[in-house]
């Protein structure tokens, strides 16, 4: 019988070895991303299913978010005198910050869970082995092809939700001060620049990828049977919205920088 | 129900050849010193109690476990040495049949059958793929399924198509990881006969790994008997049931009991 020795202790080789492992699955990943054979018709299906899985509860959000974000606003406003900015303010909120963080987040509960939990079912129920054994390149099939899907399909879920968020705050400043709709988005986007228009792009290219990496990764090494894939799904969520946050702050701070230069 | 030995066993030629293989899981030693061979057409079941390595010792074979030393070679190739490539080209001759029948939940039993054939065999055109799976589908008594998620067969049918859908490329080799654990007698005998018909219709040599012995009985010509990480018996149903060992004696008179 052999002895397991450890170098500092059990936790934290283990917490070392998880970092190690994930470092190597996005290796992966960018080094089979561009190898053949590419699986479109497998990334088609997937940009579709993540795109119809988060669409209602996207729109609902984007739309609450609108309205609720701008009633809150209104009374701050109109203490200065300066409700005016109104449409102004959502603008740059809903476009640069809330858009692609909601979606971001919302996307991270429905699609990453869902893929942590697919995937993670998919192992614990061998069909990942059983996709080895046909001579199918399991991390080609599943990985690369849902990874991409986030990647590609967030930014537009982003303007969607974007979109709709204004569409929420419009309708509320209509209401409440029966201004023109077209006033309205004249003045949302006239405090909008270019560089924050990429600014938004890149945080949903970003959330995008973080999103289907983390729930591949967390459901493709899922462990313990059907205990395990709950285990999956929940970490996937858990660990891309925590990471969600960090990047929020990284690429902010980036662009402002940019923005200095 | 007893096998039909009217296949031919070429003992010349070995399909698969072990030579002290050796396998360990951090500090538990699973298997110690494997010597076993397969020969060309010959059915052979693998027993032995549970947490002994049985499934280790084929999926090792199929290349999805490397071993820790040891020598394996599958149709004349040294498994330890082969690049993917060459890997993928050998799994083609390889069927697997998993003990939870790994049938693809999202994908309909055609889906399912057709999968192999979609990624390996690119130029083939979508009838042709649709005879091969109608052949497959027909060969376990299937055919009208081909429309339903797997979620909707019974465990029975989940292991036949999870054997049809290995058959679709006609391998060499047929692997089954415990394919009646969990079925009634009756589907357990209908498995059992649809072993039998596999290597009789598509001429394939298998290992069968089992609890069942009215499974390895009926459809093995050996058996081995994997006991402490090593083979400790491999003989016909009769020579193996008549050792004087006392493991193996334990283990028979547990499971006719």
């Amino acid at each position: 019988m052999k002895t397991r020795k450890y170098i500092f202790s059990r936790r934290i080789d283990a917490y070392f070895q998880a970092v190690y492992e994930a470092y190597k699955f996005v290796l992966q990943f960018w080094k089979e991303s561009f190898r053949r054979p590419f699986h479109i018709r497998e990334l088609v299906n997937q940009c579709f299913e993540i795109g119809v899985r988060a669409l209602p509860l996207i729109t609902l959000t984007g739309f609450i978010v609108g309205i609720v974000f701008t009633k809150q606003s209104r009374p701050s406003l109109e203490n200065f005198g300066a409700q005016s900015w109104l449409p102004s303010l959502m603008g740059i909120a809903i476009i640069k910050a809330l858009g692609p963080l909601v979606t971001g987040l919302i996307c991270a509960g429905k699609v990453g869970s869902g893929i942590g939990a697919e995937l993670g079912s998919m192992k614990v129920t061998e069909q990942i082995e059983a996709m080895e054994v046909s001579a199918v390149n399991p991390f080609k099939f599943l990985v690369i092809t849902r990874v991409w899907a986030t990647t590609l399909t967030i930014p537009v879920l982003v303007f969607y939700c974007s979109f709709v968020g204004l569409l929420g705050s419009s309708l509320n400043v209509w209401a409440v001060d029966s201004s023109s709709t077209l006033t309205f988005y004249q003045n949302a986007f006239s405090t909008i620049t270019f560089v924050d228009l990429i600014e938004s792009i890149v945080k949903s290219i970003v959330y995008g990828f973080t999103i289907g990496i983390v729930g591949s990764f967390k459901g493709y090494n899922a462990t313990q049977g059907t205990r395990g894939v709950g285990k999956a799904a929940n970490q996937a969520v858990v660990s891309a919205m925590f990471l969600i946050f960090i990047e929020e702050i990284v690429i902010v701070q980036i662009f402002r920088w940019i923005r200095f230069f | 129900m007893d096998k039909l030995k009217q296949h031919f066993i070429n003992r010349e030629e070995e399909v698969i050849s072990i030579k002290d293989l050796y396998k360990s899981f951090e500090n538990l030693d699973v298997l110690k010193g494997i010597n076993f061979s397969l020969y060309k057409g010959e059915n052979v079941a693998i027993l032995g109690k549970s947490g002994t390595g049985k499934s280790v010792l084929i999926k090792i074979i199929v290349g999805l476990l490397k071993p820790d030393k040891g020598h394996l070679q599958v149709l004349g190739k040294e498994v330890n040495t082969l690049s993917k490539r060459e890997l993928d080209a050998l799994r083609l001759r390889i069927g697997f049949s998993f003990q939870s029948s790994a049938l693809y939940d999202g994908m309909n039993v055609y889906q399912n059958l057709a999968f192999p054939l979609r990624m390996n065999l690119k130029n083939l055109s979508k009838k042709d793929i649709n005879l091969a799976v109608e052949r497959v589908a027909d060969a376990v008594s299937l055919k009208d399924k081909l429309s339903q998620m797997p979620s909707d067969l019974s465990g029975g049918q989940r292991k036949r198509i999870g054997i049809a859908r290995t058959l679709i490329l006609k391998p060499e080799i047929m692997l089954y990881d415990e394919p009646t654990a969990g079925l009634d007698p009756i589907t357990s005998t209908e498995i059992i006969e649809l072993i039998n018909q596999v290597q009789h219709r598509f001429n394939t040599s298998s290992i069968i790994i089992t609890h069942d012995l009215t499974c390895a009985k009926c459809t093995s010509d050996r058996i081995a008997m994997l006991l402490d990480g090593k083979f400790s018996k491999v003989g016909t149903f009769d020579e193996v049931f008549e050792t004087n060992d006392n493991q193996i004696k334990e283990f028979f008179n547990y499971n006719f009991m």
